[in-house]
């Protein structure tokens, strides 16, 4: 086990974590200002990705597939807003459960009647093609270049929510519903574009994901538990939270998974280890979640104080 | 009154008929048919116990296909080892229904126990969230442990038996599932009848009220946690004998997805609602899936139109609103 071996690890492990950013900012705004549990934000992510290797496919173009990937997931935001889930906000959270659930039935299946059923693949655009020399490691430039559109999104998120107008009202949401409504804001609106917008950085995270996994129906579902996770950790509501979250849990998840089989090996067989540490890395992030919630029953940031 | 009549007419309607259908096919030589009763039985049992905490306790686990996993490996690692004749924790396996299920409802009433005590801490959706992270904690130890199969699952060469009968007869596993489905609806509604129900109830609908009045609700709700948890175990260890084969794929979410969908299709807290949901389920899967490779499209329009526009599910349409909201 090298250092080098470790630092590339570690930059997966934050890799991950800054594409399950992406996911749980999405959701975790949506529950802070709607109040609303949503099973089918994996469903967007999927979208994402399909339109984008869909439209990269066809153009040949990654970076037009990644605009159709992102349009696609908002606009497919903004009508499952419009149609289904306004009519939940007031519903208890066992509707909302079953209504989403529902809904991911419903595009699942979809997108396996315009797609087909076999995966799709999506090659990493031609710019960011092979490794780039870290110094001890040569790493991956497009998973190094995943890193910084997550960070340049995290940023540019931050700056929306704390610097516009927008922003303001979203926050204003997440703190009095009723009397921002009262102060002459359209909060049905306001409702659509913030569904619309976690649909948009769901659909993100599918395009650039998409290109090193395979593009398939159900991709979106062991992410969204993840998202889940890393929102719950982070305390729901809390953008600052769910960074926090998805840097723990994917670093964790990550090096977990790369130590423990390790780590047992040195005083098990290495077959026995193997079966023992992968079977402990898998449970590792939930048990963290556990913890945290039977510590902190309300994540490390809990929102609204 | 009339409403609660009315109920009790499409009970007995639905008791019948559960049974009726298998019988035929048992006289008509179609077993298929009465594999897929079996099929809804178990399903049924299951969500019976699911409507323990959910129903009757309001408390929405988003977990329960754990304890379907944890019944579902009992039997097929009792099986297993009673198969090639080999110790399990210096015990010898054992292929016998009834031993298998004690154990099963012992370790599914155990983990129930823990989790309970652990998630009964948080409300809410941090409780949904809770119960769904230990199911998958569940889900990923089944998967990457290899000894049992691990992602490949565990199959069960015999079923196991049950004395007086052929479990390898359709008919006769039938009968066996549809027995324990009698008694655990008559649990059921005992617990209902009875003074826990009654506190129970209480909890769900004002907790603080309930507290006033002199009920602990923690005691309580983990209490009807750790039955709703057992019966699950329970049908899960008769899953796994009806399709002679534990995976995984028992503890995946989705199945605990369906558990709530059974529920509330059939009707939440209602006493046949499970049998209702399940039939509702499977009769739809074997319907519409041999129409349309896509049913479970269908399967989405139909559960938000239930969740959308007609809360109370089947029993709820026919009977009208339960008594107590």
């Amino acid at each position: 086990m090298t250092l080098a071996l470790m630092l590339e690890q570690l930059l997966n492990g934050v890799q991950f974590g800054l594409m399950l950013f992406l996911m749980s900012a999405g959701l975790t705004l949506v529950f802070g200002v709607m109040g609303l549990i949503n099973l089918a934000h994996g469903s967007l992510y999927m979208i994402g990705a399909f339109l984008c290797a869909a439209v990269a496919g066809a153009t040949g173009n990654f970076w037009l597939g990644l605009m159709a990937g992102i349009a696609a997931a908002a606009a497919a935001g903004a009508l499952i807003e419009v149609v289904v889930i306004r009519r939940l906000y007031d519903r208890d959270h066992l509707d909302q459960v079953l209504a989403t659930f529902a809904l991911i039935l419903i595009l699942s299946e979809g997108v396996r009647m315009v797609f087909g059923p076999f995966p799709l693949y999506l090659n990493v655009p031609d710019m960011f093609r092979g490794t780039v020399n870290l110094g001890i490691v040569d790493y991956s430039l497009y998973r190094l270049a995943l890193i910084g559109f997550g960070l340049a999104v995290a940023v540019g998120l931050w700056a929306l929510i704390a610097k516009t107008r927008l922003g303001i009202r979203i926050r204003a949401g997440e703190s009095d519903r009723e009397m921002i409504a009262a102060l002459g804001v359209n909060i049905r609106a306001l409702y659509t574009v913030v569904f619309a917008l976690g649909a948009a950085l769901a659909g993100l995270a599918g395009a650039l994901v998409g290109a090193i996994q395979s593009v398939q129906v159900g991709m979106g579902e062991p992410v969204l538990i993840l998202a889940f996770v890393v929102i719950v950790i982070g305390g729901i509501g809390s953008i600052k939270g769910a960074m926090v979250g998805a840097l723990l849990v994917g670093v964790i998840d990550t090096m977990g998974r790369f130590l423990l089989p390790r780590l047992f090996a040195l005083f098990l067989d290495t077959s026995q280890a193997m079966g023992v540490g992968a079977a402990l890395a898998s449970m590792l992030i939930y048990l963290l979640m556990a913890l945290i919630l039977i510590f902190r029953p309300k994540g490390l940031f809990p929102a609204n104080g | 009154m009339d409403n609660a009549r009315k109920e009790w007419g499409l009970n007995a309607i639905l008791a019948l008929v559960l049974f009726a259908v298998p019988l035929w096919a048992w006289l008509a030589n179609e077993p298929f048919i009465i594999t897929l009763a079996t099929r809804v039985a178990i399903l049924a049992i299951a969500a019976v116990g699911l409507n323990i905490a959910l129903g009757l306790g309001g408390m929405v686990s988003f977990g329960h296909a754990l304890y379907l996993g944890l019944g579902g490996y009992v039997a097929g690692i009792a099986a297993h080892h009673a198969f090639n004749g080999t110790p399990v924790l210096g015990l010898a396996g054992t292929n016998q229904m009834l031993p298998i299920w004690a154990i099963a409802m012992l370790v599914s009433g155990a983990v129930a126990g823990v989790v309970g005590a652990l998630s009964l801490r948080t409300s809410g959706i941090f409780f949904i969230m809770i119960t769904l992270a230990f199911a998958q904690m569940g889900f990923f130890f089944a998967l990457s442990w290899p000894a049992y199969g691990g992602e490949d699952g565990l199959p069960i060469f015999m079923r196991n038996q049950f004395p007086g009968m052929n479990t390898s007869r359709p008919w006769d596993l039938f009968v066996i599932a549809y027995g324990v489905l009698m008694v655990a609806l008559l649990l059921f509604a005992l617990l209902r009848g009875a003074r826990f129900g009654a506190a129970l109830m209480a909890i769900r609908q004002n907790p603080d009220r309930a507290a006033a009045v002199g009920i602990s609700p923690f005691g309580i709700k983990l209490t009807a946690f750790v039955l709703s948890g057992m019966l699950t175990g329970l049908a899960g260890a008769m899953m796994a004998d009806l399709t002679r084969f534990v995976s995984p794929a028992m503890m995946a979410w989705t199945m605990s997805g369906e558990l709530i969908v059974i529920i509330i299709l059939g009707g939440v807290g209602r006493l046949f609602g499970p049998v209702a949901g399940a039939a509702i389920l499977v009769g739809f899967e074997v319907f519409f899936g041999g129409l349309t490779e896509h049913w479970k499209l269908w399967l989405g329009l139909v559960l938000l139109a239930v969740v959308l526009f007609a809360r109370g599910g089947l029993i709820g349409l026919i009977a009208g609103r339960a008594r107590h909201g």
